[in-house]
């Protein structure tokens, strides 16, 4: 039972990795009351830029995860002069953005099909992943998926502890009012916005170099949208979010072993499960909807001129 | 209150804490402020006077750095300066409390304080000074509560407290009791002259004379945008203070007898109610009984269960059919709709957002509330009915606007106040609870909406009237009940008490039936 037990565990972490880097990033540009639906665009950019860097360098998910982050910053630097600067409808800007980095990625990856990278072996850490069960499950991944998990500890911390969560998510509550006390709030929509891209694409190069180290048309395969559900059923809240993406990571390495023991049902709807059961959890448990209230920025999606 | 300021005992005046010159700011279609001089030594009490829309919001925000003027100088402390924003501002050491508060509403108080603060970030030290703070001022205050759970009084305090802990040279307050009972404000003035003796400069805006008369040691008199005059307030009369401010006499309400019906129109009986809102105000046992053709006031600073009242008695919240009833028919089951049909209107405290939708004319704000009179035909809109409607309601209570097309947010806040009570009375209702009538009004307008509502209640309309202003109430009211901690006190006839009484038992102190009530408990336990 353990030892089928430890690989599931151990997989699902690699797999909430993109949507842990890719909800991060979209709920830091959600709580200063923007919301980019253009999340699976941004990782497909990230993907196929973090793809292109890796093959060239050489150098692998070293250079392919930076290359992501641009590439995303990049994507979402679109979204924000449009949405922000030109106020423009947040949702028809995101939405064009998706279709736009669907196009892109593939237009760009067609020299790249079927070509594969050498990918990115588990790194153990020292001691740690001696211990038994937790060891392997914890302690025996790959590097960006520890990253990953710094991420989620690191905008944790930003966002409960220190003054600028506290500004983030005043300027998502009360634009008005930021201005009005002095604060700064396209720059700092700017900021976040960029900051959504860049995570968007690093979880987008994380799929295409380290993941699944080949690259696949439209590879990043709905987790964007995944993502930006998660961000809304976990109510802004960094520690759901990440509870929702193991859940999804672990949903999607389940319907694997069912597959490889050869389960009687169509591959298709096991492939679709993940999307269904993280949609159907997170919407039962999101039901309480004082709690949405309280914690929805009050601005979000609103165009906002100083 | 009458008592007048201390003499004027400030450091050596030769140099100005603030001195405007000249200042001018145009907007495109009025001049809001013309050439205003102001002069302001350190620890004055510096009284600014003038009706809504005279310019002295738009001069503060210049003093504070949100606004830019077109011409003219700051001095600030014998040096020219350039405010270009309020982080500027407060690093001037320039603090302001707004009219509007600037808070943010999912945020607890101290890290709405937090955030204005240039200082190292730690909200545990913070929020322990903000207590220390809040109690020696008298503005009791818990740090860790959300502010969209706070009353608007409690708001303020935020504000003030928020400005008190950067330790300004000069502080800037807009209207600061509006919300306060009358002991709370005293406590106020305690505490703005202990800053005063202490050197802080402090600006004062409001349009209550005897509290500028008790306060101020000079004020500056504004009108249209000019300053109209200055003058030391202890040495003027009320009248005259009002003839600078609004450029002829203090308007007075003629109040008619009351006749003395007993029917009873509108009648609450034994309503209790808790909140889904963890931090709101539980109601206790309410009963209360509004009677034909008077004026009943309830008296009581905001978060004492004023909002879940009037939710209550507009139908926002239902409850058991018995509770609340309208003309004899119990209606305490119905929503808010099915009880407008049966002839009860509304006026909310939130003009902007709950009485009005902001961006919408008021043709369609009309229609919003008065779709039974004619505004809506077999599921259509008739936009001319409601146009004209609008545009009777406009004429018929003076309401300055530029038409039934003008966005509702456009309005000052007398003049959008004139238009919904209006708007409520041409619906011709039976009873009529209105919240705040006159918060943020002008001088003009308030004594036009306290008029309108005296007429009407001598038409034969039973009016509730919810206030934290007890003049008000005072001024316009039959009988006075209060409402303190989610109790009522029992409705006493104005004659038979006072605004000592009243203020009492706006600190929780009922002297009569329910603090009997409640006294067994206390032995017991």
């Amino acid at each position: 039972m353990l030892e089928h037990l430890i690989p599931v565990l151990a997989g699902t972490l690699a797999a909430a990795t993109p949507l842990i880097f890719a909800g991060l990033g979209e709920l830091v540009a959600e709580r200063t009351g923007v919301i980019n639906l253009g999340v699976e665009g941004m990782m497909l950019i990230g993907a196929v830029a973090g793809f292109a860097a890796a093959a060239h360098s050489g150098s692998g998910a070293l250079a392919g995860l930076p290359a992501g982050a641009i590439g995303g910053a990049m994507a979402a630097l679109i979204f924000a002069v449009l949405s922000l600067s030109m106020a423009a409808n947040q949702a028809a800007c995101g939405l064009a953005l998706t279709i736009f980095g669907i196009g892109l990625s593939a237009f760009i990856g067609q020299h790249y099909v079927s070509y594969s990278l050498p990918g990115l072996p588990p790194l153990d850490i020292p001691g740690l992943s001696e211990i038994p069960v937790l060891g392997p499950v914890l302690f025996h991944q790959d590097a960006v998926t520890y990253l990953g998990l710094l991420s989620f500890a690191g905008v944790w911390w930003v966002l409960k502890r220190t003054r600028l969560g506290l500004i983030l998510k005043a300027v998502g509550e009360a634009p008005d009012a930021a201005h009005a006390i002095g604060y700064p709030v396209i720059a700092i929509r700017y900021a976040a916005t960029l900051f959504g891209g860049a995570m968007a694409g690093i979880g987008g190069a994380y799929l295409s170099t380290v993941y699944t180290p080949l690259w696949v048309q439209n590879m990043v395969a709905g987790r964007g949208w995944i993502a930006v559900a998660l961000v809304v059923f976990a109510a802004w809240n960094p520690t759901r979010l990440l509870l929702g993406a193991w859940l999804f990571g672990g949903v999607t390495i389940l319907q694997f072993h069912a597959q490889g023991l050869g389960i009687a049902l169509p591959v298709q709807l096991l492939a679709a499960l993940p999307y269904l059961a993280t949609v159907v959890v997170l919407v039962l448990i999101s039901r309480d909807k004082r709690l949405l209230q309280l914690n929805l920025p009050a601005s979000l999606g609103k165009p906002w001129m100083p | 209150m009458s008592t007048s300021p201390p003499p004027f005992s400030g450091p050596p005046r030769d140099t100005a804490r603030l001195e405007l010159s000249g200042i001018t700011k145009r907007y495109p279609s009025v001049v809001a402020n013309d050439g205003i001089h102001l002069k302001v030594a350190p620890g004055e009490i510096h009284a600014v006077l003038g009706e809504n829309g005279a310019g002295k919001s738009t001069l503060m925000k210049i003093i504070y750095g949100a606004v830019q003027a077109d011409a003219g100088q700051i001095q600030w402390n014998g040096r020219e300066v350039v405010i270009a924003n309020p982080a500027e501002a407060r690093r001037l050491g320039i603090g302001m409390v707004f009219q509007h508060f600037s808070l943010f509403e999912t945020l607890t108080v101290v890290e709405n304080i937090a955030l204005a603060l240039d200082e190292p970030f730690d909200l545990k030290g913070l929020a322990e000074r903000v207590s220390e703070v809040s109690q020696r001022y008298g503005l009791p205050l818990d740090p860790q509560r959300l502010v969209h759970s706070l009353s608007v009084g409690e708001r303020q305090r935020v504000e003030i407290v928020r400005c008190l802990l950067q330790a300004p040279q000069l502080l800037i307050l807009d209207e600061p009791t509006s919300v306060l009972t009358p002991p709370a404000v005293q406590k106020l003035f305690e505490t703005l002259r202990r800053l005063s003796s202490e050197g802080v400069s402090i600006l004062y805006i409001s349009h209550k004379l005897h509290e500028i008369q008790s306060l101020c040691h000079s004020a500056t008199v504004m009108r249209g945008g000019k300053v109209t005059g200055t003058a030391t307030p202890s040495q003027e009369t009320p009248a005259s203070l009002a003839r600078m401010m609004i450029g002829r006499e203090l308007p007075v309400c003629a109040v008619p007898a009351f006749a003395g019906e007993a029917t009873p129109v509108l009648s609450v009986r034994g309503l209790s109610h808790t909140p889904d809102d963890p931090f709101g105000t539980a109601l206790k046992d309410i009963a209360l009984e509004v009677r034909r053709g008077e004026i009943l006031g309830i008296a009581g600073i905001s978060g004492n269960g004023q909002a879940e009242l009037l939710a209550a008695l507009s139908g926002e919240t239902t409850g058991p059919a018995s509770t609340v009833s309208l003309a004899g028919t119990p209606v305490g089951h119905l929503d808010a709709g099915r009880r407008r049909k049966q002839g009860l209107a509304f006026v909310p405290e939130e003009r902007l957002g709950r009485g009005a939708v902001p961006p919408m004319s008021l043709a369609d704000n009309a229609t919003l509330s008065a779709h039974g009179q004619g505004l809506v035909k077999h599921g259509l809109l008739r936009p001319k009915a409601a146009w004209a409607f609008a545009k009777t309601c406009i004429e018929r209570f003076d309401v300055r606007c530029g038409g039934p097309g003008a966005a509702a947010r456009s309005l000052s806040g007398g003049n959008l106040q004139k238009f919904i009570v209006g708007r409520e009375i041409m619906q011709k209702p039976i009873a009529m609870v209105v919240a705040q009538p006159t918060w943020g009004v002008d001088v003009g307008a308030a004594a036009f909406l306290r008029q309108t509502l005296i007429d009407l209640s001598r038409e034969g309309v039973a009016i509730l009237v919810i206030s934290e202003e007890l003049e008000e109430l005072f001024e316009i009211c039959d009988r006075i009940a209060v409402l303190a901690e989610g109790r009522l006190s029992d409705a006493v006839p104005k004659a038979q008490t006072n605004a000592e009484k009243i203020g009492m038992q706006m600190s929780g102190l009922f002297a009569d039936a329910h603090a009997t009530d409640r006294e067994p408990d206390h032995a017991a336990a």
